[in-house]
């Protein structure tokens, strides 16, 4: 009866088994493979270097860690920024507030927008000549005329903006699953709370934001995931690495394999750039638990 | 009997429609892949008259944009399933690649025979990217192993009214680097902007560096650099990098020149907001596009030296490769050659604003894609160097140019982070 039982639990979950291992383990395995050697993408013949790709990763490639470093600094502001803003419109959302569904309908908007697109339209926005000049304009008509710059063409501002953008192009998701983690907090909790004399303030601070945490974990590994593998936005807003100011990993592989056509060392590329996701993931898993 | 009928009848029809297959099949159909965009109704016109006079079919299939055709090209190629024809974007070694794994027929044969006459239709530097030389650094046996299908030459253009507006002659563009940095003190003066170009895409930073290369220090030091006996540190590189510190203190770039896309300096050249663009000869039918109006003309970047001429990048814009393990190998070459016949190449330049690769078929084009056609006396590629510069080497430097362009950097330091990796990729290359 228990072998049975055993048997029927394997034969549910095998369908989903087989189809993470062809699409996700195998592949995963096969990139790691190609990782080990020196290939073009091309000929039928790959030269086996070992871990030689990897060591050159780490201790050769500063472009690499160049890349890695941009791509953590657009993370960090997504990871603060984006999301509290996005926590703290879904709040605003969840309360009694007219014209809500309107809200929760515009600020869905930037994250089923292309990127491309986003990148072409805020590139107008910003742009002098190519474009309308907008943030500028607005600077001198209050009198900060002081401060306006070519916001894309500076190394010093160039990341930020970036970084700005992909906050407004993603900040929807975050709102969204907030606004869904909200709806599920018991209005009696509320309630009660109010009936024992907590202020506004004491109700968020003990009871939204303790129920929450995981519904913010969430958010953040997602965040995580989608920001460090950003790549499109920057190619349409500065048309690729900028002297390495806008350099991320994806860009990084591209050049890899389509410049240097090192398909190998491409594939080593995002084995680690895997890893490190992985790593971060796991962490934040464990953070959260520990939370909890 | 009914259920017989019914049986009968489905019998009959697939007898029938498999006999209509093998009749289709009886004919040689031929499969193009292409990317490209602009020529492909005027592809699937010839590949229609093709069929009505020789009843071959040819499937002319577009894959863009061009980013996504290479990556398929290359799948096709690991699974051995690349169509009759196809064309290849890359690099040399990558087309070195293509033809060491077999897939490339050599067409040094059909080019030679009957007294040279399919050759000798080319422009020969068209025929030269297409080409291996003897003693090639690839590893190719010497040969032919791709048909140009148009050719290109990347120049600089200059709008004729904004010249006007500036107080020069619209007819005589700056000759000299001098003359053109004078220009961006004038532009500065008028609030206009000056060259607007791809470089946020870094490759064309990569063109107008060896333009400047060439013309500075010549082809043979230029070459000998690639080789590893020159260093990037030599006094003449400093001067080509140099020109880009000079070029952005003259004020004669546009702003934000450094993260520009293509498209976006082709619509500002075209729109007539900036005075310069580098681009290439396909810039004509986008123009034309974007503003039927326009007047401007045809320029070779300023010399900066009088020691070597000026080249700039030209040579065959795209070229077809007949899969060598194609069943219709035969019947794809001859295509290919009708193709590229005088009359076929004639209507492809009409049609598309692109500069055909047959010589003999510059009779009529419009003045301005001849003005272009002009800078073939000039044009060379790194595609017919027969040696080729590290990946990284070539990153480092667009990099390091793009760093000067904003001031982050000096010529000189640039100079020794490329040169430090270049020794570093030589001794890599010397390990394996």
């Amino acid at each position: 009866m228990k072998i049975k039982d055993t048997l029927e639990n394997y034969t549910f979950v095998l369908p989903a088994v087989t189809i993470f291992s062809i699409f996700y383990v195998i592949p995963f395995i096969w990139v790691f493979q190609l990782g080990l050697f020196e290939w073009d993408g091309i000929s039928f013949t790959k030269v086996f270097v070992g871990l030689q790709n990897f060591k050159e990763i780490f201790f050769q490639d500063r472009n690499w860690w160049q890349s890695m470093w941009n791509a953590s600094y657009i993370t960090l502001i997504a990871l603060t920024f984006q999301n509290i803003m996005a926590f703290m419109l879904a709040w605003a959302c969840d309360r009694e507030i007219r014209m809500k569904n309107f809200y929760r309908v515009i600020f869905f908007i930037p994250p089923v927008l292309s990127e491309v697109v986003v990148g072409m339209a805020w590139r107008f926005i910003i742009n002098d000549i190519d474009g309308a000049n907008v943030i500028n304009r607005m600077l001198t008509q209050i009198g900060l005329s002081n401060f306006t710059h070519n916001w894309l063409s500076d190394p010093n501002t160039a990341l930020s903006t970036v970084a700005v953008i992909h906050c407004w192009k993603g900040f929807g998701w975050g709102f969204l699953i907030f606004l869904a983690g909200l709806q599920t907090i018991p209005r009696e909790l509320y309630e009660a709370a109010r009936v024992d004399g907590a202020s506004a303030w004491q109700s968020f601070k003990k009871i939204t934001i303790p129920l929450m945490i995981p519904v913010m974990v969430l958010v953040a590994i997602l965040t995580v995931l989608g920001t460090m593998q950003v790549f499109v936005l920057i190619v349409s807003l500065v048309g690729g690495e900028f002297a390495g100011h806008t350099s991320v990993p994806v860009l990084r592989i591209l050049a890899s394999m389509r410049g240097s056509s090192r398909f190998g060392y491409a594939c080593a590329q995002g084995i680690t750039f895997g890893m490190v996701l992985i790593i971060i993931s796991f962490i934040q898993y464990r953070f959260s638990k520990k939370g909890q | 009997m009914l259920f017989k009928n019914v049986l009968l009848g489905v019998f009959f029809c697939f007898s029938v429609l498999g006999c209509s297959g093998q009749k289709c099949d009886l004919k040689p159909a031929i499969t193009i892949w292409h990317w490209m965009t602009d020529r492909d109704a005027t592809f699937q016109e010839l590949a229609e008259k093709y069929e009505t006079l020789t009843g071959v079919k040819v499937s002319f299939e577009l894959y863009a944009p061009s980013d996504a055709y290479s990556q398929k090209i290359r799948a096709a190629a690991q699974g051995i399933n690349l169509p009759d024809v196809f064309g290849i974007l890359g690099e040399k070694r990558d087309f070195a690649s293509f033809i060491k794994a077999g897939h490339i027929l050599e067409l040094t044969s059909y080019m030679e025979a009957n007294n040279n006459n399919w050759k000798n239709n080319f422009f020969p530097k068209a025929l030269a990217v297409n080409e291996f030389a003897p003693g090639n650094s690839y590893g190719i046996n010497p040969g032919i192993f791709g048909v140009p299908i148009d050719i290109m030459t990347i120049q600089m253009v200059y709008n004729k009214k904004l010249f006007s507006q500036l107080g020069l002659n619209p007819n005589r563009p700056p000759k000299t680097i001098k003359e053109f940095l004078e220009i961006g003190a004038k532009i500065q003066a008028a609030g206009m902007q000056g060259l607007v170009s791809g470089w946020g895409e870094v490759w064309m930073i990569d063109c107008i560096a060896n333009n400047y290369a060439f013309n500075i220090m010549g082809k043979d030091k230029v070459l000998a650099t690639i080789k590893g006996q020159v260093p990037y540190t030599d006094p003449d590189w400093i001067t080509v990098l140099s020109i880009f510190k000079q070029m952005k203190e003259s004020g004669i770039f546009a702003q934000g020149l450094v993260t520009m896309i293509n498209k976006s300096a082709e619509q500002l050249f075209a729109n007539e907001k900036a005075v310069f663009a580098f681009n290439g000869s396909w810039c004509v039918n986008v123009y034309k596009g974007m503003n039927p109006g326009l007047e401007y003309g045809a320029m070779l970047p300023p010399q900066a030296s009088e020691k070597y001429p000026m080249a700039i990048w030209g040579g065959a814009g795209s070229s077809f490769m007949v899969n060598a393990r194609s069943k219709n190998k035969e019947e794809a070459v001859k295509f290919l050659v009708w193709l590229t016949g005088q009359d076929q190449q004639a209507y492809l330049a009409q049609a598309t604003n692109n500069l055909p690769a047959n010589k003999n078929s510059l009779s009529k084009i419009p003045d301005i894609l001849a003005q272009f056609s002009r800078g073939m006396d000039y044009a060379t590629h790194p595609n017919i160097w027969g040696v080729s510069e590290f990946s990284p080497v070539i990153e480092a430097l667009d990099r390091g140019i793009q760093s000067i362009i904003i001031g982050e950097k000096t010529p000189e330091a640039v100079a020794i982070e490329v040169q430090k990796i270049k020794e570093r990729e030589m001794a890599k290359k010397k390990a394996r």
